[in-house]
Parts: structure tokens; C-alpha cells; sequence
């Protein structure tokens, strides 16, 4: 069963994306950790080393994606856990795709992605790091 | 007159005549009330005019609240607005009002809203993002700044921190030499919502729900012209709740809240005529003008029967709306603006009393001015040029609207009752029933909007592939804000009188630890200047932080 963290970093509070993501990944036989709103990048990063999770999803909407994607990066660096696959969703313009796939996300959800292709894309994601 | 009888074995032959040989599917509102091919008088057997809609201005108010609605006077339009710092927000406001706005309604960052200061490195990303960083008083004497405080009103999106920005704008208009019984405007202050959908709680819902009644309490004497609370539906709409969903909770919500004024002692009538509703229009144009008079009918009927009032205004639903934020696109968005004006029109035949409506580039970030002008020229256009207004409640006695409004009535009721028999709304939340129930009904939504069976032009249906990277003009965020927000802050704290801050944080921690109203002594605190950092961790001390308890 494929493990997945979706965390909601900073202090927006517009979680339905996340949740609604959540639960289209629970219903396709996934476990789902949510971490809930108001996460730091620590915080989410620390809970998905706890869950031993298998990929991690950061939901942003705020605009704040390429400087909290690098953040995340930094910090799975200095713990030495950078294999853990990231894939990013919300509010992404196409132009910062090609930054986030360099950054090292593996997959992008901008808002409107259907629930089939995060599903299908997180098992390969998943199924590729075994 | 043609009696029911004949109507109905009219309508009998037209169904077997014509109905059946022009089969169509069923159809549904978006809160799942079936809708006949047409309505007749039939449809209206159980309504009785005098008793269910009567006449505006009266109980139980169901055409409007007021006798002329806008044929008197129109709504007031006050666009959302605030961004960055407060020059740029005042700014804006200055823009606004001169562009014919009637009253202000102000956005702030999340920062204020979730009571910590700007120079908190953690919420750096944040400051002045969705709206305008206030970290003391000086912060709110610039926003108002050149703006008159005896002729203007403000709403204010504000909850946890609702006192601090109420006691700001108190001291912000004493400045300005003008009385508390003069200063008009309103506050959000409804934190059960936070819990439910938006998400800026700080405290544990009693200590919440105390500072809540303490704003109530503190106003209802001495600030006649100031609206208390919000009851508010739109947020856990937007997070995906359905129109009865939208309005149940509301209700139930108000209950809550009414409930817990009373268990101080106070009497309906002394508060009720100021509170107000916040209810979203969305584009399911008729569901969403008779929830809203659905709802009216229903408080009225509440305040009335339930807690007893006897002044008419404790039983008027007086109401602001907003458009549907959530039925805004990323793509093609200037189809935005053709939404804005649907939702709009459902907000003047729904009869509101105040409104502000999405802008086209809302679904990215906040409203450049241009796209604000837009959106205020929206309101105007239909309260001057379209002739809607001369009539009060013109869509009143439509066979649909009656019907439609009759029904969800019975349906939000039922919903209320259902939220009662569980122990009420504190507890449903406690539970995350109420939020579970909210993000069943945002997965389905968002389900049949992938199947394309909701419609969404331009994005499932009518698709240009080459309008996918439309760039728009966007209000960019200045790099240079947060420093120059904690520049500002760091500048107010090294001019303080800081014995007098300490001292007044000293004494607004321990009234907090007891039952007296805290608003008082919030207030002595922001005239020192004290933060909205220190304020809120002063309080956390004492009440605790709320956890988030993750339903999924």
C-alpha cells in the first residue's frame, strides 16, 4: 500500500484542494496523511520521515511554491533523505513547471488536474522507488 | 380565475399532450432539489401570502427587510480590498470611494488575522500577501488615514483578532475627534467558521467564543451603529458545503452564538438588531435567491419563536454578500467578469444589503484596480441602468422562485434539526462531522466537474487549447514589503512608552484569566501600541491554542 503525506505549508487556509485530493487518493486504496493547515516545511518534512511515507504532496495556493519547494529541498538535503519523491499541487502557472521538475519534483498538479492522473502518477511515482 | 382543479387537469393534458413526446432528463438544483419543467399556480397550494411572504420591511420579511428596499435606497458597494501595507491600502480605499464605492470593506493579511506579528520569521512569505499587514495602531492610522470616520463605514474580515482590530479602529476614530456612537461599520467576529472552513482560529472555541460575546456586549451600548457579528454561510460554501448546507449551518451557527450572549444575562432585543448575515450568490441563480429568502423567512420565524424578541428589528436578516469566488476561473479568466455580474444580479434580486463582488483575476490573487474598478462598475451598472431596483422583490410570486423558496426552507430546517438532535454545532464541530459532511459534498462537486457533467465553460467544455498560458496582469508582491513592514513595526515599538505596554499586556492577561470583558483593556493596549503579536500571545497564555483536529 502506497504511503503518502500531503501537507499545507504557511497559514493560508484554503485546504479543500488538499483534502479533496486526500480523499481521492484514500478511495484509490492509498494511506493518507494529512497534516492539516499552518505547517512550516520542518514540520512536514519531520511528520513524513515519522510516517515512513512513500512520497510526499505539498498543496500551495498562495503563490509561495518555488521558494517552499526549494526549502523542502534544502532541508530533505541536510537530513540525507532526498530519494523521498515530491509531487507539488494548487495554484502553479505552467511557467514554473519546468523550475519545479529542476528543483527535483517529480510531478505537477496544477488546480484542475483530474483525481485519475494524480492517482495513476503517484502510483508510478511510487512504484518507481521500489 | 382558473381554479387549482382546472390548472391541475390543464396541466395533466400538457404532460400527457406535450411533455411526453419532448422527453428531457431530470434536473436538479446544485443542492439536489429536483426542478419540474414548469411551474403553475398549483405548485403554490400550501402558500399563503399574508403568512409567507407578506410585505417588505415586515415579519416575517421574506421580500426584504426594509419597506422601499432599493427603491429607496440601493446597497451599499464595498469591494474587498487591502494588500500589502497600509499606504497601498489606503491608497486603494481613496480609489474606490472616489470611483463612487459607498463604504469600505477591508482585507487583511493572515498574518493579523491569526495574531502574529510581521517580523515573525515564520509567517515571513504571508505578510501583506492577501491582504494588509497591521501589526499596531500605527498600521491602522495610516489605513484610515484622510478617510472620515463620521461618514464611512467599514466591514471588517476579522475573527480571532476581531477585538484588536475593533479597539484599533475605536482609537483610529477618537483620533480623528469622532464618537463611539457615531462610528459605524462591521465586524466579521465569527470564529465557529474558522473552525469549520476558514481556518483562522487561534484560541479553543470557549475562550474564542468569550471574546466573541465580549465584542457583542461591549458595542451593543455603546456603539449603536456597529454590526457585531456575521453569521456567515459563504466560507463553508466556498470550502464546498451545498446551498441548504450553506444556510443550516449559518442558522445553526447564529443559535450558537445568540445562545451564549443570553447565558450572560442579556436581552435579544438589546443586541439582535445589530447583527448581520454573510451568504454567498453563486451562478445557480434561482436556488441562490431562494435560499436567501428561504433564510430570511427562517431567522425571522427563529428570532421570533425561539428566542422571543419583540423588536422587529431583532428579526430582520440583514445581510452582506458575496459573489462566488469558487465558481471563478484560471482559464480565460476575463469570463470571470460575466460571472461577477450573474452572481451580482442573484445578489440584488435576493435583496442584500451590502456587496462585494469576485474580481476577474480572483482565482490567481488579489484585484489590481483595474479589475476592482471592473467589479464595482458591475454593481453600479445594475443599481443605475437596469430598472430592477424600482420594484421591491420583483421575482416575489414567481410559480419557481415560491416553490423553490417554500422547499428549501423545509430542507435547511430539516438539516438544522438534524445538527440539534447531535448536540448542537459546537459539538458537530467538535466531532468534524459538520467538516466531513462539507468535504463529501466538495469531492462529489469536484468529481462531476472532472466528468464535465458540471459545466465550466472555457476550462471542461469549449476548451481553447491555445488560451492555456494566458498570461494576465496580476498584482505582483513587492519583494521589499515584509522588510519594510518590520522596518515600520520595529520603528513604532522603539517610540513606545514600553512600562506602559508591559503594563497594560500585564493587566489584559490577568482580566483574561478571569470573566470581565476583555474588550476594555484590548483597547488600552493598542492606544500603547502594543503588537497584535503581543496581544494574541498574551491572550495564548492564557487560553491556549487551538489544535486542528484533521478529519478525513
Amino acid at each position: 500500500m502506497i504511503r503518502i503525506l500531503i501537507g499545507k505549508p504557511g497559514l493560508d487556509g484554503h485546504d479543500k484542494g488538499a483534502k479533496t485530493v486526500a480523499m481521492a487518493l484514500k478511495n484509490a486504496g492509498m494511506e493518507v496523511i494529512y497534516t492539516g493547515r499552518r505547517q512550516s516545511v520542518d514540520q512536514i518534512l519531520n511528520a513524513a520521515l515519522q510516517e515512513g511515507v512513500d512520497v510526499i504532496g505539498l498543496s500551495i495556493l498562495s503563490g509561495v511554491h518555488l521558494e517552499v519547494t526549494e526549502e523542502l529541498m534544502a532541508r530533505m538535503k541536510e537530513k540525507g533523505v532526498e530519494e523521498i519523491p515530491i509531487v507539488v499541487g494548487g495554484v502553479i502557472p505552467k511557467k514554473d513547471i519546468p523550475f519545479l521538475k529542476q528543483m527535483g519534483v517529480k510531478e505537477v498538479y496544477p488546480i484542475g488536474s483530474p483525481f485519475e492522473d494524480i492517482v495513476k502518477g503517484i502510483e508510478k511515482i511510487a512504484q518507481r522507488q521500489r | 380565475m382558473s381554479s387549482l382543479d382546472e390548472i391541475n387537469k390543464a396541466r395533466e393534458r400538457w404532460e400527457k399532450v406535450l411533455l411526453s413526446k419532448n422527453p428531457v432528463d431530470p434536473a436538479r438544483t446544485t443542492s439536489g432539489i429536483e426542478a419540474h419543467v414548469v411551474y403553475t399556480p398549483s405548485d403554490l397550494e400550501e402558500m399563503d401570502y399574508l403568512r409567507d411572504l407578506g410585505f417588505p420591511g415586515e415579519f416575517p420579511f421574506t421580500r426584504g427587510v426594509y419597506p422601499t428596499m432599493y427603491r429607496g435606497n440601493l446597497w451599499s458597494m464595498r469591494q474587498y480590498a487591502g494588500f500589502a501595507d497600509a499606504d497601498e491600502s489606503n491608497r486603494r480605499f481613496k480609489y474606490l470611494l472616489e470611483q463612487g464605492q459607498t463604504g469600505l470593506s477591508v482585507a487583511f493579511d493572515l498574518p493579523t488575522q491569526m495574531g502574529f506579528d510581521s517580523d515573525n520569521p515564520m509567517v515571513r512569505a504571508d505578510v501583506g500577501r492577501v491582504g494588509v499587514a497591521v501589526d499596531t495602531l500605527r498600521d491602522m492610522e495610516i489605513l484610515f488615514d484622510g478617510i472620515p470616520l463620521n461618514h464611512i463605514t467599514t466591514s471588517f474580515t476579522i475573527n480571532a483578532t476581531a477585538a484588536i482590530i475593533l479597539a484599533m479602529y475605536l482609537a483610529v476614530a477618537e483620533k480623528q475627534g469622532v464618537s463611539m456612537d457615531k462610528v459605524g461599520g462591521t465586524l466579521q467576529n465569527e470564529i465557529l467558521k474558522e473552525y469549520i472552513a476558514r481556518g483562522t482560529f487561534i484560541f479553543p472555541p470557549r475562550p474564542s467564543l468569550r471574546l466573541v460575546v465580549d465584542i457583542i456586549d461591549f458595542c451593543k451600548d455603546r456603539l449603536p451603529r456597529m454590526n457585531t457579528i456575521n453569521f456567515s454561510g459563504y466560507h463553508v460554501r466556498e470550502a464546498g458545503a451545498n446551498a441548504i448546507q450553506e444556510a443550516a449551518y449559518c442558522l445553526s451557527n447564529a443559535i450558537t452564538y445568540i445562545e451564549e450572549v443570553l447565558k450572560r444575562g442579556i436581552d435579544i432585543d438589546d443586541f439582535a438588531p445589530r447583527i448581520a448575515f454573510h451568504l454567498i450568490v453563486g451562478l445557480d441563480f434561482f436556488e441562490e435567491i431562494a435560499k436567501i429568502r428561504a433564510t430570511r423567512r427562517l431567522w425571522a420565524k427563529i428570532a421570533k419563536e425561539r428566542f422571543k424578541a419583540k423588536n422587529p428589528r431583532s428579526m430582520m436578516l440583514r445581510l452582506f454578500c458575496g459573489s462566488s469566488a469558487r465558481e471563478a476561473t484560471l482559464r480565460e479568466p476575463l469570463n470571470n467578469i460575466i460571472r461577477a455580474t450573474i452572481d451580482m444580479m442573484g445578489i440584488v434580486f435576493a435583496g442584500a444589503q451590502s456587496a462585494s463582488i469576485l474580481s476577474y483575476d480572483e482565482a490567481y490573487t488579489i484585484p489590481t484596480e483595474e479589475s476592482a474598478l471592473i467589479s464595482l462598475r458591475t454593481q453600479q451598472i445594475i443599481g443605475y441602468e437596469t430598472g430592477i431596483t424600482k420594484v421591491v422583490d420583483p421575482l416575489g410570486g414567481s410559480y419557481y422562485l415560491e416553490s423553490l423558496t417554500h422547499r428549501m426552507e423545509k430542507e435547511i430546517r430539516a438539516l438544522m434539526d438534524e445538527i440539534e438532535d447531535a448536540g448542537g454545532m459546537l459539538r458537530c464541530i467538535e466531532t468534524g462531522k459538520i467538516q466531513m459532511d462539507v468535504l463529501k459534498n466538495a469531492y462529489e462537486t469536484e468529481k462531476r466537474k472532472q466528468s464535465g457533467e458540471i459545466v465550466v465553460v472555457g476550462v471542461n467544455k469549449f476548451v481553447d487549447e491555445q488560451k492555456q498560458d494566458e498570461e494576465i496582469v496580476l498584482t505582483q508582491i513587492n519583494p521589499n514589503l515584509a522588510r519594510r513592514q518590520i522596518e515600520r513595526l520595529h520603528q513604532v515599538k522603539a517610540e513606545r512608552n514600553h512600562p506602559k505596554v508591559k503594563k497594560a499586556l500585564e493587566v489584559l492577561k490577568e482580566k483574561a484569566m478571569g470573566q470581565v470583558n476583555l474588550v476594555p483593556f484590548v483597547l488600552d493596549a493598542v492606544k500603547e501600541y502594543a503588537t497584535v503579536g503581543e496581544i494574541c500571545d498574551t491572550l495564548r497564555e492564557v487560553f491556549g491554542e487551538h489544535r486542528e483536529s484533521v478529519v478525513l
